[in-house]
């Protein structure tokens, strides 16, 4: 028999398994701190999914057809389908979901910081679905051809639905900018005040992001926040002149030499205070998640109580 | 539109409105469930239902040839026009009441489905058909429920107990048979109420004794008239909400 294999030969074959293109599955050794970056990333992103369904769950009651209806509803209810798919990849990490929650309702992990902008106006619900997922569907997709195996058959499973959801958002824009002037300014209204929170949703420059570089040794992320951010703009301003809505940036063209759109400045200082809690709905999404989950303790006693009687 | 028209839109509506109120409620849900699962499974019930509505209002409007669309039916009507039962306007309340109220309901549904399968209206059996396999999920996933939540914890039965006692006052509206039963049921369109009621109480009766629960006496106070379109204050608030967009710009669609 061999003797004990060091941590440090461990990391080595892991990291060569990493680069040789292998897949890393829930059984395999993995350090810890991989472990870790990816507990914390997955289930970030679940949370980001159940709690983004509050923006859009706002409009569902409201919504102006018994169509648009319906598919809003599907939409949101996707969302909820990814998050519990996101929990359980998450599980195979050694973590359930129940503490994953305890740590949203504790403020100890995050989500997306997209989801404390207010939806004010029908048109909302169309910016967050062509906007908000179309930058998701950017994100998942590189996402998908991540280092952990059950992290990245979730991506490919959810970007199908996430490309449904970006269409159905675009159409609602689309059908609003051929309607009447209202229909028109509600329209350029949602477009001004998602368009920057939803370049946001790549995170900080490189520069500032402390944990880029390990992330994107391990595979974990394949490619920067601006590289990202830039592919979002790049497919989204012809989307936007297509339907003749205006991006509120007037930095913005196209640089024929670089072959990407040379755009404005973001400002931090506003990311900075969404994802440090003080964001316009921060509180009400906080308060809305805990106040389900509390309000819902009595249910799932239930729920245990009478599976315990009823055990046979 | 000829009398017997007229009867079958007024039966439709009937149909129809209970689907949408029913679906509004429990799409208040979403995004606020006690877990996750049951988000998931309430948007679904939520989505079956509002794709019913669309089925038989588009039909009323056809049947009342007034170019009226199932989306006209549902957005510009006011309370007074809409004929949905009592029972599926009362506000979600908690847990419980939510899913005391479907399983009520959607018992009725089913039992009415399965009757209306056998309906000389080709497109009144097509809808019974289809929906019928829904709302047997309905009926299922909000009778577990009622059955976890009678005989799970004491707290849980209580409010199992309070749920079925408050929406008890609202069973006799759904079985408050009229002229249009009558003639909808003689024509071999619709339903015989009197029997649906006997099959009613025979299907979720075992389902409440399972539950632990008591159904309230029957010589409870009983508020009654959807069939007349007489609501409970409750209405109105729903279609303020419902009805919003449609109605602050008359001119635009979506
Ligand atoms: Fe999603
Ligand atoms: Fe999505």
């Amino acid at each position: 028999m061999e003797a004990t294999i060091t941590e440090a030969q461990l990391e080595k074959e892991f990291q060569q398994k990493i680069d040789s293109g292998i897949v890393i599955e829930p059984k395999d050794w993995m350090p810890e701190r991989y472990r870790k970056q990816l507990i914390r990333m997955m289930s970030q992103h679940a949370h980001s999914e159940v709690v983004g369904m509050l923006p859009e769950g706002n409009w569902i009651t409201r919504a102006p057809s018994l169509d648009r209806k319906a598919i809003l509803l599907a939409k949101v209810q996707d969302e909820a389908g990814h998050g519990l798919y996101i929990y359980s990849a998450t599980e195979t990490l050694g973590i359930d979901r129940a503490e994953m929650m305890e740590q949203l309702h504790t403020g100890k992990a995050k989500y997306s910081s997209i989801f404390n902008y207010p939806t004010q106006n029908w048109a909302d619900i169309g910016a967050i679905g062509w906007l908000v997922d179309g930058a998701a569907i950017i994100n998942q997709t590189a996402l998908a051809k991540c280092s952990y195996g059950p992290y990245s058959r979730a991506m490919i499973r959810i970007c199908k639905e996430e490309n449904f959801h970006n269409k159905q958002g675009y159409q609602i824009l689309a059908y609003l900018m051929r309607g009447t002037k209202e229909q028109q300014e509600m329209a350029q209204d949602a477009m001004n005040r998602w368009w920057w929170p939803s370049l946001m949703m790549f995170g900080p420059s490189d520069a500032n992001s402390p944990n880029s570089a390990e992330l994107m040794r391990w595979k974990v992320k394949l490619h920067s926040n601006d590289d990202l951010r830039q592919r979002f703009i790049d497919r989204t301003v012809p989307q936007a002149e297509a339907i003749g809505l205006t991006i509120p940036d007037d930095k913005l063209r196209w640089n024929p030499d670089t072959r990407h759109y040379d755009w404005g400045e973001i400002n931090w200082d506003e990311f900075y205070a969404v994802i440090s809690g003080n964001g316009p709905c921060n509180h009400e999404r906080m308060s809305a998640r805990v106040g389900a989950h509390e309000k819902g303790r009595w249910v799932r006693e239930a729920a245990a109580a009478y599976a315990q009687k009823h055990l046979n | 539109m000829k009398e017997s028209n007229e009867a079958l839109f007024r039966y439709c509506l009937r149909i129809g409105d209970t689907s949408l109120i029913l679906g509004h409620r429990v799409s208040e849900w979403c995004g606020h469930a006690p877990i996750l699962e049951e988000d998931i499974a309430m948007a679904n019930i939520a989505l079956d239902l509002i794709g019913q509505t669309k089925i038989i209002l588009n039909y009323a409007g056809e049947l009342e040839g007034e170019g009226r669309t199932g989306d006209d039916l549902a957005y510009r009507r006011d309370a007074r026009d809409f004929y949905n039962l009592l029972m599926v306007e009362q506000p979600n309340g908690d847990f419980a009441v939510t899913m005391m109220r479907q399983y009520l309901v959607s018992s009725y549904m089913f039992l009415l489905y399965s009757k209306l399968r056998n309906s000389t209206d080709k497109t009144i059996s097509a809808f019974a058909e289809k929906s019928l396999k829904e709302v047997a999920y309905h009926v299922r996933y909000s009778g577990d429920w009622v059955v976890r939540l009678g005989d799970g914890t004491e707290e849980s039965h209580q409010k199992a107990q309070s749920a079925l006692d408050q929406l008890w006052f609202f069973v006799d509206d759904m079985f408050d048979a009229d002229e249009t039963d009558m003639l909808m049921f003689e024509k071999g369109i619709g339903a015989d109420i009197k029997s649906l009621r006997i099959d009613w109480n025979n299907m979720i009766e075992p389902k409440i004794k399972e539950a632990k629960l008591v159904i309230p006496e029957a010589n409870n106070f009983m508020r009654m008239g959807s069939r007349s379109g007489n609501h409970t204050e409750h209405l109105g608030y729903i279609l303020a909400e419902m009805q919003f967009l449609p109605r602050a710009y008359p001119d635009a669609t979506w």
